[in-house]
This record gives structure tokens, sequence and C-alpha cells, in this order.
């Protein structure tokens, strides 16, 4: 009963949580920013994966791991920029064109590693970010444990969530991704260059999305997989609607995901004669609870999914 | 001083010429109203001057310099304001988030909202136009909305305004406070386009009126040197008669009543309380009020597409309450529902379709559930021609058609199967004089015929003009009911607006 209780508690446990939340609140973030402006972003999936393979094939050319964490970001951007051209530009159907975007980066991503390395499981090992150490932070007891030593990309997170936070409520940019999600017509009417915004938020949630990947090849494993984003983007989907389309509420859900996910993980090697395979279905069970609970309260930006057409 | 000069303006949507070659000048500091009926094309041109549509012909002239507006934005910065038929407001953020959008304050790379209140309550103060800055838009009056909509073209520091039918919302009392302040902008310098279709308020607010009548101009006029016959004529292109004519109505037995009706909005929080209406044989009870009051949840209420709280429903001796839609409407009741396009017709379906809409299972159109098209078409070519629907075809899909002739074809079927009951629902809403006068006709002979009609209109004059008793709905409640000539105009004003005080009411207990 104790080990269950010391689990449940346990700092081990909620850092082991941290490390799970960090690619699923970049991508929810990636995805706050993208339906803020209107577009629904399913593809975040793919951008996930996108980025986790750009960064190994950028570590693995130069031995960089950090131009491999550039090129995530360049590649998301890139996926996102395209992603945004069909929805935008041509007017597609943002679903549509998302899960058709899944579907590419999961076969382009398991092609590229059998052309580029010959093999079908995995990449060969690359260099990975290693662990940094906080000073100070990390002498202190209990925090320093669960916030002391981890990838830099942990801390990159939590910078950009908060940055990403002042950014859409606290500057005149963020202003507007809001009005031209809630009202494109309104953001029209006040000179407001909506395509310009929505290019912006998607091309950001793209990259944010890409860096996510980043750190689940180059943070965790240091090599990719094949589909090794594994249903993340659809968490940082969920995430980002039970955040309320918020980026501190972003990782708040995350983190709670993310916990669940820790739990179950650990609850599993403690033999505690109740079935595995009850216990893996807890952090879902949980996504379905939260989720049912809080999509009745959520609003979404009310011209989510819209296409505007200026100037008829 | 001319400031505004459009000349030779066409826009065309597919067939339809919207602006054929429109000239336009708008003298400096003056109120200038543009008058049409829907569809005459008077937004277009202001949507062109705005930078919204582009134009096919035709070029700008502003303070004699040939301008080109490619979107709203240039538009702005060259000192053009407007104020749309539908706020352009976004719910979920605060008034002075609303305002300074486009154009924030800053302070570094943030947003000073300090300064932005600031500034929201200066302007505010200065043209008296009332509104508090930290409040989110979703929890703002139609009124309020209004004064952020015409805040936040100051707060741009627009030299013309164009305001787009912006009394369709308001109350009596709202238009004038409206017109008050129209009139301390004109002092100011402002020049002021006021699009409408309303002859009593072009009349007592502008200095001139320009008239487009089917995307032509028709003239432009000095409002003191024309009446509102002569305007009429000009919009219509031929005579109207603007009063209704009404016969002495005598009004047989009670047919239909409602006992302690209580209904509650619960999304919008508004709760019908105890509504009690007896409408007799040959006669029409208005229903006035601003709109949001509950005159919505009422027409559901009454015809089973809203759940009632307590209360009964009573058509004819029997107790309604609980039937279905479908069997009501067997009774002999009749909807004209307000919201023509949501709850009226099917848009992407052809006239045939939406005619007989709610009797397709009926024998008369179907044999063993498969439609008899031939007997449809029939039908329909009568329903046509006795409403007067103007359509090339009965195929014709129901959004080709203008928004009178769409409400002809929900009226038709309505009151072709001998209603006994009738309950309209802002009837004219958007439509042009020809229609409203067409509707208001036919309401009358219905009434003569001897059928039971709840009117529930936003229109003071319409109300007035075909009422035989009106109650007054005001946030949920019915705070007033008297014969027809027992309320002055403003009486009904300051009822819609909630005041009860020093007001005749005769409220039944």
């Amino acid at each position: 009963m104790n080990d269950i209780i010391y689990v449940i508690f346990g700092i081990n446990t909620l850092a082991a949580a941290i490390r799970i939340t960090t690619p699923i609140a970049l991508a929810a973030m990636g995805g706050a920013f993208s339906e803020r402006s209107g577009i629904i972003n399913i593809g975040l999936e793919g951008m996930i994966l996108c980025g986790a393979f750009a960064a190994v094939l950028g570590s693995f050319y130069t031995g960089s791991p950090w131009l491999g964490v550039f090129l995530s970001l360049l590649l998301g951007g890139f996926i996102g920029a395209l992603f945004a051209c069909f929805t935008i530009k041509f007017k597609a159907d943002h679903v549509v064109t998302g899960v058709g975007l899944n579907i590419l980066a999961l076969g382009a991503t398991t092609y590229l590693m059998q052309v580029l390395w010959g093999c079908k499981g995995s990449s060969p090992n690359v260099k990975g970010l290693s662990e940094v150490s906080i000073p100070i932070i990390k002498d202190i007891p209990v925090i320093g444990k669960l916030l002391g030593t981890h990838s830099p990309l942990v801390y990159i997170m939590f910078l950009l969530v908060f940055a990403g936070w002042l950014l859409l409520f606290k500057t005149p940019l963020g202003l507007r991704i809001r009005i031209t999600g809630e009202h494109p017509e309104a953001a029209d009417t006040l000179g407001i260059n909506i395509k310009g915004i929505q290019y912006f938020s998607v091309i950001l949630s793209g990259c944010l999305a890409g860096l996510g990947g980043a750190y689940l090849s180059l943070g965790q494993l240091n090599w990719f997989s094949m589909n090794m984003s594994a249903g993340r983007g659809y968490m940082a989907l969920a995430a980002n609607i039970f955040g309320h389309w918020n980026p501190l509420g972003c990782l708040a859900a995350s983190f709670l995901f993310s916990y669940t996910d820790a739990l179950q993980m650990r609850l599993q090697s403690l033999n505690i004669g109740i079935a595995h395979e009850l216990i893996q279905m807890l952090p879902y069970i949980l996504t379905i609870i939260v989720l049912a609970g809080a999509v009745v309260r959520s609003r979404p930006p009310a011209a989510l999914g819209e296409h505007y057409e200026t100037n008829k | 001083m001319r400031v505004v000069e459009l000349k030779n303006i066409t826009k065309r949507f597919g067939n339809i010429v919207a602006n054929d070659a429109i000239d336009l000048d708008i003298n400096r500091g003056e109120i200038h109203c543009l008058l049409g009926e829907n569809g005459a094309g008077k937004t277009t041109l202001m949507k062109i001057f705005f930078g919204l549509y582009s134009c096919d012909t035709g070029s700008i002239f502003l303070n004699g310099k040939d301008v080109e507006v490619h979107n709203p934005g240039e538009a702005i910065k060259l000192g053009i304001g407007m104020i749309h038929q539908h706020f352009m407001l976004v719910d979920r953020l605060t008034v002075a988030e609303n305002i300074i959008a486009g154009q924030e304050p800053k302070k570094g790379i943030f947003i000073n909202f300090a300064r932005a209140k600031k500034d929201v309550e200066e302007l505010s103060r200065r043209y008296g136009l009332k509104v508090n800055a930290e409040r989110r838009i979703e929890y703002t009056s139609v009124g309020e909305q209004q004064r952020v909509e015409i805040l936040k073209n100051l707060y741009r520091q627009a030299d013309i305004l164009i305001l787009d039918e912006p009394t369709a919302v308001l109350t009596p009392q709202e238009v004038k406070d409206l017109f008050t302040v129209l009139r301390k902008l004109k002092k100011d310098g402002k020049t002021i386009i006021f699009i409408t279709h309303k002859l009593k308020e072009t009349m007592a607010i502008s200095d001139r009126i320009t008239v487009l009548r089917d995307g032509k101009k028709v003239g432009t006029v000095n409002t003191s040197a024309t009446s509102p016959n002569e305007l009429a004529r000009m919009m219509v292109g031929r005579e109207v008669v603007l009063r209704v004519y009404k016969k002495a109505g005598h009004p047989g037995q009670t047919i239909f009543q409602t006992q302690n009706l209580c209904a509650t909005n619960k999304r919008s929080h508004l709760h019908l309380k105890a509504i009690n209406i007896a409408i007799k044989r040959g006669e029409i009870v208005g229903i006035a009020g601003v709109e949001g009051n509950g005159q919505l949840e009422l027409e559901e209420a009454l015809m089973g597409l809203r759940e009632i709280d307590r209360g009964k429903i009573i058509v004819n001796d029997r107790d309604i309450t609980n039937y279905s839609t479908a069997k009501r409407r067997a009774l002999g009741m009749a909807h004209i529902p307000s919201s023509r396009l949501k709850r009226g017709l099917i848009k992407s379906f052809d006239l045939e379709k939406n005619i007989i809409l709610g009797s397709q299972w009926s024998s008369h159109f179907a044999d063993k559930g498969i439609l008899a098209q031939n007997r449809i078409k029939k039908y329909s070519r009568e329903v046509i021609d006795n409403f007067d629907i103007r359509c090339s075809d009965s195929k014709e899909i129901i959004s080709s058609l203008s928004g009178g002739n769409q409400q002809k074809v929900i009226i038709g079927r309505e009151l072709s199967g001998d209603p006994q009951v009738i309950i309209a629902a802002q009837p004219t809403r958007g439509l042009d004089v020809g229609a409203i006068e067409y509707i208001h006709n036919l309401l009358l002979k219905m009434r003569d015929e001897g059928k039971a009609i709840l009117l529930i209109s936003a229109e003071l004059d319409e109300l007035k003009s075909l009422s035989d008793r009106i109650m007054v709905l005001y946030e949920g409640e019915m705070i007033a009911e008297g014969d027809t000539n027992r309320f002055t105009e403003e009486e009904l004003g300051l009822l819609m607006a909630g005041h009860r005080e020093g007001v005749l009411t005769d409220v039944g207990a």
C-alpha cells in the first residue's frame, strides 16, 4: 500500500510526467495558436513526427544535436506552411487536410528512414541532447529533484509556454490572432491582415510541434523510430481544448495527461495485483472523463474551421 | 464643399447588377441618407467605398483626389469608418479591446491596457457615448454595442462615418439618443452617410437624401424640399399607400389562449413569466418589444418548438400544451417564423419542395410514400400565382429569390391551408416597402376572414397599424396590454425599454 502511495505522489513519477509533458505541451500550444486564428490543426501529429525525424537527420549529418533541433523547427515550420497553403489559400477542409498530412508524414518518414539508413524499425543512434542541471535549483530539496536536471528542451518548453501566453494575451499580434479566429469579418474591417495572421499562426504551430518532435527523438531516445509520435499529436489537440486554447492551460492539461501516463507505467512495475491491461487504460479513461466534462464548458474560437472570403 | 464623389460605380455579382453606374456626391459636414429598399444596392455601394468589395468600373474621389480603396485598412487610413448592420464585434473580448484592435497603444512590445481604457473613456465622454470599457461585449446590450462600434471608428479618427441601417436594432428611445450623437458628430465636423429604408428617420435626421432603386440611382434631393410620399415613390417606382386601410374589427369568440405560460431559455437565462394571451376570431394581437425580450421563446413555445415549464396553450377549447408541432399544425395553427432561412425555408431546395414542406406525407402530395411530382407542381403553381411570388419557375432554388419573395413562399405555404390561428413573427423584417404593403394587407384580409392572429414585431408602425390590441413584452414579462389606440408611440417606446412608471397599463392579473 505504501508503495502505491509513494508511486502516486512520488517525485520520480512527477519528474517523469514533466518529461512526458514536454512534447505534448509544445504541440498543444501550437494547436492553440493555429486554432485561435481559426484553423483547425489535426496535423499536429504529423508535424511532431516530421520534427522528430528532422532532428535525428540533422544530428546524424552534422553531429550537432542543436543543429538537429534547428532542422526540426525548420521542417515543422515548412509543414505548417504547407498546411496553411492548403487550408488558407486553397480553402481545403481543415480536418481532411490535417488527416492527409498525418498519413503523408508517417509514410514519408518511414520511407526516408529506409532510403537513408536502410533500416525499417528505427534509425541508428545519433548524438542526442545531454541533460543540464540548473545550478541553484538543483540543490533545493524536492524541487531540485523535480526540476533541477532535465533535457534543455524541457526548460525551453517552460519558457516558450510563458512567452506564448504573453504573445497571445498581452501583445497587439495576440489580440489580432484572437480576433481573426473569433470574427474574421471584424478583423477585416479593422484593416487586420487576416491571411498574414493565419499563416503566421499555423507556421508557428508547425514549429512548436516540430520542436516537440525533436524532444521525442533527441531529448529522450537519441534515435528515430517509425510512428514515433504515437498519438501525441491527438493528445495535444485534446490538451489544447481542455486548456481552453491558452498556452498555460495547454501546459496544465498536458501535464495532467502525462501524469496519469507516468503513473500507469510505474503502477505496472509494482505488481499490485491488477491486470496490466487495466492499468494501461488509466490515462485514456481519465482523458475521456476529463474531456467529456471539459468540452461541454469549453468554447472554441467562434470562426474555427471556417473559410473567410475577403473582397468578393 | 464636396468631400466624397463616387463616379460611375458598377458592381456585378454573377448575373445580378448590384450597382449600375451610380454617382454620389457627399458634402462635408452633412448627414446624407442613402435611401432604398432591400437589395437596392445601398450596402454594396458603401462596401465598395469602404474597400470591402472591389467595383467593376468607376472611381472614388476623396477631397477632390482620385483614390483607390483596396481594403478596409486603406479606407481607415483615409479617414473612412463604417458601422455595419451586423456588428463587427468579438463577443469574448472587452469593449476596449474591440475598440483598439488594429491600432493598439503600446508599451514596449505589449499592449498598454491602461492607456487603452483611458483613451476609450475619454472618447466616450467627449461624444456622450456611454460604454463600460472593461466589460466583455457578450454582456453588453445591443445599444451599447452600437456605441462601441461608433467609438471604434472615432478611435480610428474617421472623418466620414457610414452607418448601415443603424436603427434596426434600437428602441425608439435609443434611436433618439443615436440621433443626438449624430448631430453632435456633425457639429464636430464629421460627415455622416446614413443607410436606411425607413422614411421617417430619413426625414428626421438627414440634410440630403440619395435614393437608390434596383441598383440605380433615382436622384438626390434636399430633405427640406421633399416629402415622405415623394421619397416612397422614388424608392418603389410607383405610388405607395403608406398607411394601410384597416376596417373596424368584428372579433368573435376566443379561439386561442395561453394560461400562465412559463418557459426558460437556459442559454440566455431568459424566463417567460406567466404569459396570458387570448385572441378572438378576427382579431390581431400585437406583441411589442425590443428583440431578445422573449419573443423568440414565446414563438417557439407556442409552436411546440421549445419545452415549456408550466402553463397551458388552448386552441378551440382543446388543450394542446403537450401536442407535437406537427399535430398543432394539423389543428390549424400556421407559423411565419422570425428566422426565415433557419426555420421557414430550406435554402438549397426548390420552391416546390418548400411549398409542401410539412405536408409531404399528406395524400395530396404523396402516394404510398412516393412524392407525386405532378400534383406537387400543380399545387405549387397555384400558390405561386395566389401569392404573387416572383420566380422563373417552380423548380427555382429558394436561395436565388429575393427576401420578399422568400417570405411570400413561407406565407403562401402557411396560409394556403385555411389556418385558424396564425403566429406571425417579424413577418416583414428586412423586406422592401412593396412586399411589406402586400403582407400587411394580406394579414388584415386574414383577420377580416375570421382568423386569430398573433403578430410579434419589433416595428412600432407595423404594430400600430395592424393590431387591434397590443401587449408589451419586456424581459420575458407582459408589462402592458390594451387596445391599440390607447397607446401613443412614445408610451410604447418607453414600455419597450422597461419603463412602467407613469404609463397607462392594464395588465391582467
